[in-house]
């Protein structure tokens, strides 16, 4: 008896009493699709998984390494170099993350995708998702999923071959801020093969003006296979290699965080994937098998 | 609205006044009737000592009325009563405005979610979304001239129900529906009964502050269209509202601006700060576009069901004042 009377909390009369919760049965129908509170749909993501195989298998002969560096659970931000005229590097990334550790991971994206009628629909389904802060951090903290970014946004793909595996700057280094923010680490992504899938010959910076779109390429592809190089990439071989993640020592959920601290953290995974790149390519022997 | 609150003891007495009559029984609300731009309300709360005013008025459907009339009810309408309640001497304690999340629009650089702190990335560019903001504008004034009164600004998202008739419902229970082809957006809905109960729930514990409100989740709007059973028209991407308007004039589908911009690129609003006050929702968004749905279906089959109430001013005054009717305690 005693045991009861201590195990029920004595209510202090000063305290104040929440209210009390009303308990109601959510009404919630059923329903038809998987498309999760971002656009994202796994049934999409495993038709597309089951089309992509074999590209990523034969087309491109994906090599990873260092993947074991991923977390198999828990929060973390993917950084990778970007490339290609139509960046073929993303697709890789995602299916490559998927089928090996068997997690979502949501790719964000310039907002540009997701004007473009049928593109940013099937963008969304596939796991895409416009890259405002506030959706970063929701994933990488409250969800704690894996996000893919390219800090290079658009600078990258819409550089010429001339400048290949050549980053660029690394935006404002908004990707660190949202780490340290979301208190999860960065893991860079070096991906070799992707600049020559389908490379840039030049741009025409007048037809996107008037397109309003960021850039228009002409791609070796274009040339070769006039309008089915929109689509056919180069049989390049991919091989990436995952960095050692990230940290920082800062504490989560700040508003702000030091800009220049921000930068030198930035520049310094620029730096180190930079680095890999090129170690990569001393390596390389052929673009078309590695 | 006033039916909920006549069943709480604690309310001495419920004044509702709009333009059309009450369609719904009332026991105890007063009703008055009132221009559209409520110029009669300082008097009335002179006259009647208020301490809670419940601004649930202002249109958020563009297509019921003209655009001056919008202007006039929403921006004017609120002027007069804010007005009234900051009288000097006013005995207004408290003061809710029934908002919509179209104040954050809807634009390709949206985030996901949108916080009750976000601001829209884009001008809002229809009239109902900038007679939105304009009153917000007013009622931040006023909650700042006035610390002593309580304000609520409620944003409500789509609502969805059994009764309530919006540009979205009407599309949804006729044979086609709009679409902008090659977009499918994910949109949210609030059930019209979790309306009212978190109108309540904010008067009832003189909640103050700026809330979302929402159902849980989001849903594709080709989804819902599915669950509604009714066929998506597709109206090119491009040109949409000059391919659109032939088709809202032959009545075949009602497409306002607001309604445009939200098949693109949808909206999400995060509830989580009215959850934390205690209220959440009973309905998630998809259970908000069942209900409406049932609803419709069992409209279809018994046909629109004649109003089981009309107010008459005379023979409510009757019941209620007439030293003839006998008064019995409901419970004996």
């Amino acid at each position: 008896m005693s045991v009861g009377e201590e195990a029920t909390p004595r209510i202090q009369r000063t305290a104040l009493v929440p209210l009390p919760r009303v308990e109601t049965t959510a009404i919630s129908g059923t329903r038809l699709s998987d498309v999760d509170e971002w656009g994202r749909s796994e049934h999409m993501r495993e038709i597309v998984r089951r089309f992509y195989a074999p590209i990523y298998k034969h087309w491109f002969r994906v090599e990873w390494d260092g993947l074991e560096k991923i977390p198999r659970a828990g929060g973390a931000l993917l950084v990778a170099n970007h490339a290609a005229a139509i960046p073929s590097d993303a697709p890789v990334i995602m299916h490559g993350i998927e089928e090996e550790l068997g997690r979502p991971l949501y790719g964000l994206a310039d907002f540009f995708f997701r004007t473009i009628p049928w593109v940013g629909t099937t963008w969304s389904r596939v796991g895409g998702v416009p890259a405002h802060p506030d959706n970063a951090l929701r994933i990488l903290r409250d969800q704690g999923q894996l996000a893919l970014v390219f800090p290079e946004g658009t600078k990258g793909p819409s550089k010429t071959y001339a400048d290949r595996y050549r980053l660029r700057r690394f935006g404002r280094g908004g990707f660190v801020e949202i780490a340290m923010r979301a208190g999860v680490p960065v893991i860079p992504i070096a991906v070799v093969g992707a600049e020559e899938s389908m490379p840039i010959l030049m741009r025409l910076p007048n037809l996107a003006k008037a397109l309003g779109v960021p850039y228009v390429p002409v791609t070796a592809n274009m040339l070769l296979f006039g309008p089915l190089g929109l689509a056919l990439y180069f049989p390049t071989k991919f091989k990436l290699r995952v960095l050692d993640p990230v940290t920082f020592d800062v504490p989560p959920g700040q508003e702000r965080y030091s800009k220049s601290r921000i930068m030198e953290e930035a520049e310094n995974i620029r730096m180190s994937l930079q680095e890999t790149l090129y170690d990569m390519l001393r390596d390389r022997r052929s673009v078309w098998f590695g | 609205m006033a039916q909920a609150l006549e069943s709480d003891p604690d309310v001495e007495m419920i004044l509702g006044m709009g333009t059309s009559e009450p369609s719904v029984p009332l026991e105890r609300a007063e009703f008055v009737r009132a221009d559209q731009t409520y110029s009669i309300l300082s008097r009335i709360v002179r006259a009647t000592q208020v301490d809670t005013i419940v601004h649930t008025f202002l249109v958020v459907d563009s297509t019921r009325v003209p655009g001056r009339t919008l202007h006039e009810i929403n921006v004017i309408g609120t002027m007069n009563l804010l007005a009234a309640a900051g009288q000097s001497g006013s005995p207004v304690r408290q003061v809710v405005v029934k908002s919509s999340t179209l104040v954050y629009g809807s634009a390709s650089t949206d985030p996901t979610w949108f916080r009750e702190e976000m601001t829209r990335t884009s001008p809002a560019r229809t009239r109902v979304e900038r007679t939105l903001i304009e009153v917000e504008g007013f009622v931040r004034d006023f909650a700042e001239d006035n610390p002593a009164t309580v304000v609520t600004v409620l944003r409500f998202a789509n609502v969805l129900g059994t009764d309530i008739i919006t540009p979205i419902s009407t599309n949804l229970s006729r044979p086609l529906c709009p679409q902008v082809a090659g977009f499918d957006p994910l949109v949210q809905f609030v059930e019209e009964d979790d309306v009212v109960r978190c109108l309540e729930h904010v008067t009832r514990h003189r909640v103050p502050g700026l809330y979302n409100v929402a159902g849980e989740g989001r849903v594709p709007w080709a989804e819902v269209a599915e669950i509604c059973g009714t066929r998506l028209l597709p109206l090119p991407p491009v040109a949409t509202r000059q391919f659109a308007a032939p088709l809202v004039r032959a009545g075949i589908i009602e497409f306002p601006p607001e309604l445009e911009s939200l098949l693109r690129y949808g909206r999400g609003v995060d509830t989580s700060r009215l959850s934390r006050s205690g209220f959440t929702t009973r309905y998630t968004s998809l259970g908000a576009v069942e209900s409406f749905i049932r609803a419709t279906r069992l409209r279809r089959s018994i046909g629109k069901t004649p109003p089981s109430y009309t107010y008459e001013q005379d023979i409510e005054q009757f019941f209620r004042h007439s030293s003839a009717v006998v008064n019995t305690p409901v419970d004996g």
